[in-house]
């Protein structure tokens, strides 16, 4: 190998791994590498994902990328010493990063470029298919752009799971002369984290979906509401969108075309009802964030009483890629009316969480244990929380559903953002079903009473069968409660909160009513010798 | 701080951010992170110069947890209470705080020098527990790192 080109080294700047100490394990490659003969270039690319893995670092061989991971500082002088930059053995080696089974078998589409790139370098970004989707729609009238996204399948990720396509042929049919598109980058939901990583890994890719969105729905302006939970997304995306403006990939006349469209970053002030759309909308026009009723839907009234397209950061990081390749190509993916891939996240106590992006109709058990490897504690899984903290509490004799939209919401479920959250036999699930009603009294935008009460009641109901006072009286009040919630709440807010608490009851009755028992034996499970963790 | 200054600093923050639509959430984002809080007199002031009602702008400052009305310590720890992070013990994380500096979620050391917060979900539920310290996350963090994070943070 020619010694005086630089070696490539990468180490991700994905706020995952520099929670676990990223930034200290490039700081020590420089330094390290600074004293001996080789060049070596350090790019900081984004996460593949692999997250247990992290920090992962990747050293460019004749043969591809080999990773090693997770590296810590004081492991760098070691892996150099061992022929790092020639993809040298080591304990910490972990093959041709690639190759390996966990991400050789996913089907990776929206997240094709994550990790694999510097987030903010535009060559990288043209290199690796960047651009290619706009540069088709711009070639196209608005209405085929629609009719592709339409016959692409892709349904809105956000959680309601509504056609993309047939929400942007209503925006593109009002004359107003001022629409906008927003894309929603709140995720407030536990176990999701694939928004973040797009906007942290892939940012021209946002940025590309939202402008292929106004050119076809006719806009000229465009908002992302980020949460302020995600410092470093907001700073990535501020940063990716003043590089597309100085590139005209934003702007007046982007690319030479007769679209002029501009970006705007704005940040949440840690409020969850502000991923409701419409609560999201609120806020953005500097209001509180209450939801508001429906009709009149965003679409034709939304931002600042404007035809409005509201899309999940997913739903618009998938738009570039389906119009590069067309929609057949998406649309053959997936299951029923669930098409194309969905990426889901694992996450809680899970040996192997991170990002699988896979077709829709892989099966929870698939996701759990094979990818997952089960529990990080070596403990059994007890259940696992799909789609947020609205989302219901699953047991194993659930887990061959298989992930589709409508399977879910058949087993009184939902997929939502595509959170796979695992818990281990230690879990209380009265403590969950408690947790749940608490988190809506805290989040409820208080605009309806069946949540901004009911929440709280639903709290107090559930302290009371813990503590043993008439449970079967208390279950049923319960019942009540949760019934008068769905059916009662203006937004799925208060609607969806009785999802977790009736699947826990349902699936987990021991914890409630036999819970003097069963917590015993949950403590001497938690503090004792571990038996048999395999049964 | 005399009160000049801080209107002042308002009517800067309002000038800068005037030209946004809908304004008021930037603007109270950046005078907490100028002042390291949104002060009640500021309140009043915003509405006059928004043209607002000062129940209108109370209404939003109080709406939105970020806001706060009291400085923050010198050191803020929020420490991730949300579902993935409580199956790998954020129950743990909270009793440590507890325990250690005498802070429950929400309250803010006397002597000025830590804030505790919880906060529900970092997007790091791959990796947890998770904390935020300051703007730094952590993931996958333990009792015992916890503890010394804090112990750095009451004496420096
Ligand atoms: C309580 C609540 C919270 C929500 N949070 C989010 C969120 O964080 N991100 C998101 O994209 N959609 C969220 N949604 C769904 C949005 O209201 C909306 O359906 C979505 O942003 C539309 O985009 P999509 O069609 O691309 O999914 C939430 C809905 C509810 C009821
Ligand atoms: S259900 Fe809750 S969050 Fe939704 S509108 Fe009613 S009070 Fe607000
Ligand atoms: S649940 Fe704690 S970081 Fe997501």
């Amino acid at each position: 190998m020619a010694s005086n080109s630089p070696v490539t080294v990468y180490v991700p700047r994905d706020s995952a791994a520099r929670s676990v100490g990223a930034d200290a394990v490039a700081d020590a490659l420089r330094q390290a590498a600074a004293g001996r003969d080789r060049p070596v270039e350090v790019v900081r690319n984004g996460s593949r994902g692999m997250l247990w893995l992290e920090p992962l670092v990747e050293v460019a061989t004749p043969a591809g990328r080999v990773g090693y991971g997770p590296v810590a500082p004081s492991d760098v002088e070691g892996l150099l010493s061992a022929g790092l930059l020639d993809g040298g053995d080591h304990p910490l080696r972990r093959g041709v990063v690639d190759e390996l089974p966990w991400l050789a078998r996913q089907k990776r589409v929206t997240f094709a470029r994550i990790g694999i790139t510097d987030p903010l370098s535009t060559d990288d970004y043209l290199c690796h298919g960047g651009l290619a989707g706009l540069r088709r729609a711009l070639e196209l009238p608005r209405a085929e752009v629609i009719a592709e996204v339409t016959e692409s399948g892709l349904r809105g990720r956000g959680g309601a799971g509504f056609p993309a396509g047939v929400k942007w042929k209503t925006v593109s049919e009002c004359s107003d002369e001022l629409k906008f598109v927003c894309c929603n980058a709140d995720e407030g939901d536990s176990g999701t984290f694939a928004d973040r990583m797009v906007m942290e890994g892939d940012p021209f890719m946002l940025i590309e979906g939202m402008t292929i969105a106004a050119h076809a729905v006719g806009a000229r302006e465009g908002y992302v509401y980020i949460r302020s939970e995600y410092p470093d997304a907001v700073a990535t995306m501020r940063a990716a969108i003043d590089i597309a403006r100085g590139n005209n990939w934003l702007g007046e006349r982007i690319l030479g075309s007769d679209l002029t469209f501009d970006l705007h970053i704005r940040v949440g002030a840690g409020a969850y009802i502000c991923g409701e759309e419409t609560s999201m909308l609120e806020s953005l026009e500097g209001k509180r964030g209450m939801v508001r009723s429906k009709p009149p839907i965003p679409a034709l009234e939304g931002l600042f009483g404007k035809p409005t397209v509201v899309n999940n950061v997913l739903t618009l990081a998938t738009v570039p890629v389906i119009m590069a390749r067309g929609a057949k190509a998406y649309q053959e993916l997936g299951v029923q009316r669930s098409r194309g891939t969905q990426v889901f996240q694992l996450g809680g106590n899970i040996a192997r969480g991170g990002i699988v992006e896979t077709a829709f109709g892989v099966t929870l058990r698939e996701l759990v244990e094979d990818y997952g490897g089960g529990t990080l504690s070596g403990r059994p899984v007890r259940t696992v929380q799909v789609g947020g903290p609205l989302g219901a509490y699953l047991p194993a004799s659930m887990f061959d559903l298989p992930m589709d939209y409508e399977a879910f919401a058949e087993a009184g479920a939902m997929l939502g953002h595509g959170g796979v959250v695992v818990f281990d036999d230690t879990v209380d699930m009265a403590a969950q079903a408690r947790f749940a009603m608490e988190f809506c009294a805290a989040e409820s935008c208080g605009k309806c009473t069946p949540c901004r009460v009911g929440s709280v009641r639903g709290v107090e109901v559930i302290d009371r069968i813990v503590a043993g006072e008439d449970r079967d009286g208390n279950l049923a009040l319960l019942e009540d409660l949760c019934e008068l919630m769905t059916d009662g709440s203006l937004c799925a807010m208060g609607g969806l909160t009785p999802m977790p608490v009736r699947s826990a009851i349902t699936h987990f009755s021991d914890d409630f009513l036999a819970r003097d028992a069963h917590a015993a034996a949950r403590t001497a499970r938690t503090s004792g010798a571990r038996t048999e963790d395999t049964a | 701080m005399s009160d000049v200054p801080v209107r002042a600093a308002i009517s800067a923050i309002v000038a800068a951010h005037r030209g946004q639509r809908g304004a008021l959430l930037p603007i109270l984002h950046a005078i907490q992170s100028e002042l390291g809080h949104v002060p009640q007199e500021c309140v009043a002031q915003l509405a006059d110069e928004l043209n607002l009602s000062r129940a209108d702008v109370h209404g939003v400052v109080s709406f939105y947890h970020d806001f706060r009305r009291e400085p923050a310590g010198r050191t803020t720890v929020r420490i991730c209470r949300a579902e993935a992070c409580q199956a790998l013990g954020a129950d743990a994380l909270v009793a440590c705080a507890r325990d250690r500096v005498g802070l429950a979620p929400g309250e803010t050391a006397a002597d000025g020098s830590v804030t505790v917060e919880q906060v529900f979900c970092l997007g790091n539920c791959a990796l947890g527990p998770s904390i935020q310290v300051n703007d730094a996350l952590h993931g996958r963090v333990s009792v015992d790192r916890l503890r010394s994070i804090l112990d750095e943070a009451v004496s420096p």
